[in-house]
């Protein structure tokens, strides 16, 4: 055993309030901590969104003119329009309840995410897997084309499609859509490069397998986590596109509860009444922070390479 | 006959007095498993010029014995909760942190088994040799440094050393990258080197051009050399004495020819039946060991190769063996030497 | 030979092209992998192929295995081009033909359960149910020395001695009239190669397949094979039968790749010849012998004049001008 005084002694159980356990314990709390972030993500955008009609307190587009620009509960609001329990968050210039809108507006937040990445992610895993697997000529066109997609200002693209076809929610889901897919291409694609060296494929070419075979049985499981991962980081940059588009009058047409439109609403009136714009604005951080947060603990747990350890 | 090839002639051995000593080494990990103990008392010592092998199945503790030598054991995972290594007398497990600097590389060095990553793709060799170098050679000017760095590859083997300096690792072959290493690893002169499956990625041909240059290294410097495998032959080409490791302990160490010739543990005698020879036919099977070693961090409170043991009995599942010794000095833990070999040490665990 | 010749190659050929440039590829020289090699394996037989990394040793074995197209030559089992067969045969083919790869970690489908992998090439090839090919999985689990209730697990769940049973287990569900073994134990333990070298014994001998075993270690093929053919550079050099080969070596290349391998044992009185030099590349080999640089019996001829093949002994070839 270890001698006195010896360096090789196991180092003492330090205390738990030493500065080096506080960090450990901030550290655990934001990053190895999923809990707090479902939570977050479960209040601000899950929940709200699959009960928006019975739990909101007020019709989200019923517009009560006596109650404009009511302020949230906890400030002290004006003379002549006291803050009230009614309107928890306030209520905009049209005197429609903040709180029942930004409820209603996880909901277009939530379906316009899961459909564009349904359709972008299923459209780009499919090009990223054939590229990768085939190799020649197919991959170089179709990466060539991901590199245009890549390349182009995102915005200005979404603009200009909206231009052409008109704002509405299926356009913003298509925009968001075609600015997806090619993410997931690239990134599929490295992937599948990888697991096409590996032995187990040359094995089940060896067996007889066609190519569409290899493809679902032994490339496509071993990509699924990578998939996960892409996906749950990709909701909060989806929500934010969304947000932006509709901010510039391109996404979810008025007067749909957005939250993109509802912060650009409120952006005339962010002196005097900023719980407008605010109250929005806090909804897309708080969702995009926990969903950017459980892609990097998923990545971290399902990512075998980052997994070591 | 010309010069591209020749009949190789060994150079001349002398060994000199003990270099290092270490002494009921042990590093465990702790891991989520629970403590994997992956080295767990040994004792061995190392003669000046002299070669120890160390031998034994994956996983059974080589590398964490090499880097625990040299404090490298990863952590904060690993820890090396007792023992001494005591080189030329002194301990440097007691040595502070910032000295090891100096004890890493001048006293003891070390060989990777991977050339590929023991080389920074970025840098020419050349300026990596001068880094190595500069940390010996303090306030020597860079061309001196060069200097030091060609004389050191043309030791090792590497034709036209001065041309050579200039390129970088992946404009070499594996065989060269691997001289390469081994030069930085020469360069402090130290008094102890530490291989580590050097050769595993080399080819045959080019495995033999590599050891017999250790060898000449070793000839001329004095140096001594730990090196560890799982290849026998290798064993039996490079090594004075060999040290065979089973799950964290050493159940046999002994000169090279009495291991070989007389293996004593069940373990080394099974392990020397299962490799098949290529200088014979083979008409009858070969024998070969079920099962697999135990996991090191759920270890048997008896002898660990108990359960693949054919000689196995109650007593051997109870207790772990103590250390039996014969007159030559040649050591095995094993109760089937009780009454035979005199007993040395009792049971470590 | 008496032997009823299960494969052959003949003039087997293959050359990669070496390319330069991002956009425009354009090639500047070819790699000649496996050059102008021929060989046979008998029925129920083993030949080796040994030689040193990059000689083209996994690539004649993928040629085999159709997994690369010959530049020329072709390979033929019982009789039939197997680069030119399609439909029924060609299903036949993947049947009688398997695999074991070098490493055992990453030649299993790791997403998919051991019995789904063991049984692939039955239920691509033959019109089988599941329950017919689970049940010839739990043969063949037995057979390899792994218990039937293990069938439901994942590859990562076994060690590497037992993955690569389970690879052997799945290269014989079709019952194989030839396997192809690329480096099957080099990355095993000695004390599981030994495992896993009997087990291929012991397979050959019940089920009459042949093997062709890439293998780099010398003990083993001597253990294995029944032929060996050495190969330098993308040719076959020297090849014999075994124990003739290993007794009288020839070709110089043999000499040296047999003085250099080590034997476990202290006392081998071997002379040992060391070669200088490198591997040359294979993009641009040397001219006449391609071992001439490194030869130490060089004479002028070699470095002009391409060896022919000799027949030595009865079945001992070789390519050297000094014969
Ligand atoms: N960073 C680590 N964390 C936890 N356990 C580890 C770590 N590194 C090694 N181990 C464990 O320590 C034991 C000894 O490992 P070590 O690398 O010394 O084996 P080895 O004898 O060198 O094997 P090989 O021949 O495969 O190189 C093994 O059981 C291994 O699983
Ligand atoms: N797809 C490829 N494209 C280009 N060159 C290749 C390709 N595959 C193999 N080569 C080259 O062909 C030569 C023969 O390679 P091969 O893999 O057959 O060697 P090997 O004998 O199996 O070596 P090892 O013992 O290292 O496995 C090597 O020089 C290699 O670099
Ligand atoms: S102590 Fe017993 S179990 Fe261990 S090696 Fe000796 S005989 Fe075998
Ligand atoms: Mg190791
Ligand atoms: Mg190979």
């Amino acid at each position: 055993m270890a001698t006195e005084g010896n360096v090789l002694e196991l180092p003492k159980e330090s205390s738990w309030y030493s500065p080096s356990k506080l960090k450990h314990y901030i550290g655990v709390a934001i990053k190895d901590y999923p809990v707090l972030w479902l939570t977050i993500l479960f209040v601000v955008l899950i929940f709200p969104a699959l009960t928006a009609p019975w739990t909101a307190p007020h019709d989200p587009l019923k517009q009560e003119l006596s109650k404009r620009l009511t302020a949230p509960v906890w400030s002290t609001g004006s003379e002549d329009k006291p803050p009230s329990w009614s309107n928890i968050f306030g209520t905009d210039k049209q005197g429609r309840d903040i709180l029942s809108r930004v409820m209603h507006g996880s909901r277009i937040s939530l379906m316009v995410s899961l459909s564009a990445l349904a359709i972008g992610g299923t459209l780009g895993t499919t090009l990223g897997l054939v590229s990768g697997y085939f190799g020649g000529w197919v991959d170089h066109l179709i990466m060539r084309i991901v590199d245009v997609f890549l390349s182009l200002p995102l915005i200005l693209m979404a603009l200009v499609i909206v231009a052409v076809f008109g704002p509405s929610f299926w356009t913003a889901i298509g925009v968001i859509s075609v600015l997806l897919w090619s993410r997931y291409a690239r990134q599929i694609r490295a992937e599948v490069l990888a697991i096409k060296q590996m032995d187990f494929i040359a094995r089940a070419r060896v067996s007889g397998a066609s190519n569409t075979r290899i493809i679902i049985k032994h490339v496509f499981p071993n990509i699924t986590n990578t998939l996960i991962v892409l996906a749950t980081l990709q909701v909060g940059t989806v929500i934010l596109l969304e947000a932006t588009l509709s901010f510039l009058g391109a996404g979810i047409p008025r007067p749909n509860p957005a939250w993109g439109v509802m912060v650009a609403d409120g952006r005339d009136h962010i002196a005097s009444a900023w719980w407008i714009a605010v109250m929005p604005g806090i909804a897309i951080m708080l969702t995009v922070l926990s969903m950017n947060m459980m892609g990097d603990w998923l990545r971290d747990k399902l990512d075998p390479k980052l997994r070591q350890v | 006959m010309t010069t591209s090839s020749e009949v190789y002639k060994e150079p001349e051995k002398k060994i000199g007095n003990v270099v290092l000593e270490v002494r009921d080494l042990r590093t465990y990990l702790y891991t989520k498993w629970g403590v994997t103990k992956a080295v767990d008392g040994l004792n061995f010592e190392v003669r000046e010029g002299e070669t120890l092998g160390i031998v034994g199945e994956s996983g059974c503790g080589k590398s964490m014995t090499a880097l625990s030598m040299l404090r490298l054991a990863p952590k904060p995972a690993a820890r090396t909760v007792s023992g001494q290594i005591i080189l030329d007398g002194e301990d440097i497990l007691q040595r502070p942190e910032p000295e090891m600097r100096f004890i890493r590389g001048q006293k003891i060095s070390m060989i990777l088994q991977d050339p590929m990553t023991s080389l920074n793709p970025v840098y020419s060799i050349g300026n990596q040799m001068v880094e190595a170098l500069g940390m010996y050679y303090q306030g020597e000017d860079n061309k001196g440094l060069k200097g030091r760095a060609v004389d050191i590859l043309r030791k090792m083997g590497v034709a036209a050393p001065e041309r050579r300096i200039i390129d970088y690792p992946h404009q070499m072959s594996g065989g060269m990258k691997q001289r390469v290493v081994g030069a930085m690893a020469i360069s402090g002169t130290p008094r102890v080197l530490i291989c580590d499956e050097p050769t595993t990625a080399l080819d045959v041909t080019i495995q033999a051009q590599y050891l017999r240059l250790l060898k000449q290294v070793q000839a001329d410097t004095g140096v001594s050399i730990i090196f560890i495998t799982h290849d026998m032959g290798v064993v039996a080409k490079m090594c004075d004495r060999v040290a065979v490791m089973y799950a964290g302990k050493i159940v046999e160490q002994g000169e090279l020819r009495s291991v070989f010739n007389n293996p004593s543990h069940p373990y080394t005698k099974a392990l020397m039946a299962s490799v098949p020879s290529m200088e014979h036919a083979h008409v009858e099977k070969l024998y070969s060991i079920e099962g697999q070693p135990p996991a090191l961090f759920d270890l048997p409170v008896g002898c660990r190769f108990a359960n693949r043991c054919e000689f196995a009995d109650a007593k051997c599942l109870e207790a772990y063996p103590p250390m039996f010794q014969d007159e030559d000095g040649h050591t095995a833990d094993c109760w089937r030497l009780e009454g035979q070999w005199k007993k040395v040490a009792e049971a470590t665990t | 030979m008496a032997d009823e010749i299960l494969l052959q190659a003949q003039d087997l050929t293959k050359y990669f092209p070496v390319t330069k440039g991002l956009v425009l590829q354009k090639t500047v020289g070819w790699v000649q992998a496996v050059d102008h090699v021929n060989f046979s394996i008998p029925k129920g037989k083993t030949l080796s192929l040994v030689g040193e990394s990059g000689c083209g040793k996994t690539t004649t074995a993928k040629l085999i295995l159709r997994l690369e197209q010959p530049t020329t030559g072709q390979v033929t089992l019982e009789g039939q081009d197997v680069h030119t067969i399609d439909g029924d045969e060609l299903k036949k083919y993947h049947t009688d033909v398997s695999a074991v790869f070098q490493d055992p970690w990453s030649s299993l489908s790791p997403r998919m359960r051991v019995r789904d992998i063991i049984s692939e090439a039955l239920i691509v090839n033959q019109k089988v149910t599941k329950v017919e090919a689970y049940e010839r999985v739990d043969l063949l689990l037995e057979q390899v020395g792994l218990r039937t209730q293990q069938a439901t697990l994942y590859p990562h769940e076994f060690s590497g001695g037992q993955r690569q049973r389970l690879a052997l287990a799945s290269a014989l569900v079709g019952n194989p009239k030839l396997i192809v073994l690329d480096e099957p134990v080099s990355a095993l333990d000695v004390s599981i190669q030994a495992q896993i070298m009997n087990l291929l014994k012991e397979l050959q001998d019940s089920y009459d397949v042949g093997y062709l075993l890439v293998a780099h270690n010398l003990a083993t093929v001597r253990y294995l094979a029944h032929e060996v053919a050495v190969m330098y550079l993308g040719e076959i050099v020297e090849q014999a039968e075994t124990n003739e080969l290993y007794d009288n070596t020839l070709h110089p290349y043999t000499k040296a790749l047999f003085s250099a391998a080590l034997t476990a044992n202290p006392d081998s009185q071997r002379e040992e010849i060391i070669l200088r030099g490198e591997v040359p590349s294979p993009i641009n080999p040397p001219s006449g012998c391609r071992f001439h640089q490194r030869c130490p019996y060089v004479m002028d001829v070699c470095s002009q004049e391409i060896p022919v093949r000799k027949e030595m002994a009865p079945g001992h070839f070789v390519n050297c001008h000094l014969y």
